[in-house]
């Protein structure tokens, strides 16, 4: 499996906003392993489909030359439960972006429903680290993440 | 009307009690921000932002926390900052009380020039420069 928990960009305006669609279904395991019965999307996925939208965001903000790492959540309060066959959508802005991280303010909403609201912060970690030394690639964005952002372009790029 | 004391304090209360959440009570004038209210390294860039968008003001990196600064021979020696090292900070420290870490200037203890009270000058200084 991939870890990858949006499906596609609808939605992205650099150094501002992104806002990504994940449709969920019955056939994703994760959904069957907090009740039984009962199943629903984790609220851990759904702060990790936010960090991936708002993270594709603050990196290409900066050409993907920063290895951009989700050091904090401020706030995740959540309103509604996510079930099989809802499509959430992403929404994530950000507030606040310089030189050594970037903070964001998240909604998740489900058609009209509000599901959460998620506050986040991403620091570009070799500015940092006190002057820890981490790889020369960057190991944060990998194909799977720009192929999105690729795709968006393209589908846009069609349309138009 | 430029905000008083006062207001300015309350605000950074409220800032450090989002950023690190600690109660109310515990944001005293004399605490210091990592050893009281347990900031680790990632807070205080959180501290920044939120201060940034609390006074809408901008916080160039190292004005409010010098950086690197152990990477200096001249500043600190054997975990000490030096006389000259220590001169260097109260320049791009002003808003810190000294009297303390003067006594032992121990590179460690540098943290604890971070009060919340030098938050505060910090801000109110800034606020006044605008």
């Amino acid at each position: 499996m991939r870890w990858i928990w949006i499906d596609r960009f609808v939605e992205f305006t650099t150094r501002q906003r992104a806002v990504a669609l994940k449709n969920v279904s019955l056939a994703e395991e994760h959904l069957h392993d907090l009740y039984p019965a009962f199943p629903i999307m984790p609220h851990s996925l759904i702060v990790e489909g936010m960090a991936q939208t708002a993270g594709i965001l603050v990196g290409e903000a900066r050409n993907f030359a920063e290895k951009v790492i989700l050091a904090k959540i401020g706030r995740a309060t959540f309103h509604r439960l996510v079930r099989p066959g809802d499509t959430i959508t992403y929404d994530a802005k950000i507030e606040q972006l310089n030189e050594t991280g970037a903070s964001i303010a998240g909604r998740v909403t489900v058609g009209d429903d509000l599901v959460a609201e998620i506050e986040m912060m991403f620091s570009h970690i070799d500015q940092n680290m006190g002057g820890q030394k981490f790889p020369e690639h960057n190991f944060v964005f990998t194909e799977q993440f720009t192929d999105l952002l690729k795709a968006y372009r393209l589908d846009k790029a069609i349309v138009l | 009307m430029p905000m008083s004391r006062d207001e300015i304090f309350k605000k950074v209360q409220e800032v450090l009690v989002d950023a690190l959440g600690v109660d109310e009570e515990e944001v005293t004038p004399t605490a210091v921000v990592r050893d009281d209210l347990g900031a680790e390294s990632i807070d205080f860039l959180d501290i920044m932002f939120r201060l940034e968008k609390a006074f809408g003001i901008k916080i160039p990196r190292g004005e409010m926390m010098p950086e690197n600064l152990q990477n200096d021979p001249n500043l600190v020696k054997d975990g000490m900052v030096t006389p000259t090292g220590i001169a260097e900070l109260k320049q791009r420290m002003p808003h810190s009380d000294f009297s303390t870490f003067e006594k032992d200037p121990k590179l460690d203890n540098m943290s604890k020039l971070f009060t919340v009270d030098a938050i505060v000058n910090y801000v109110q200084q800034k606020l006044a420069a605008a």
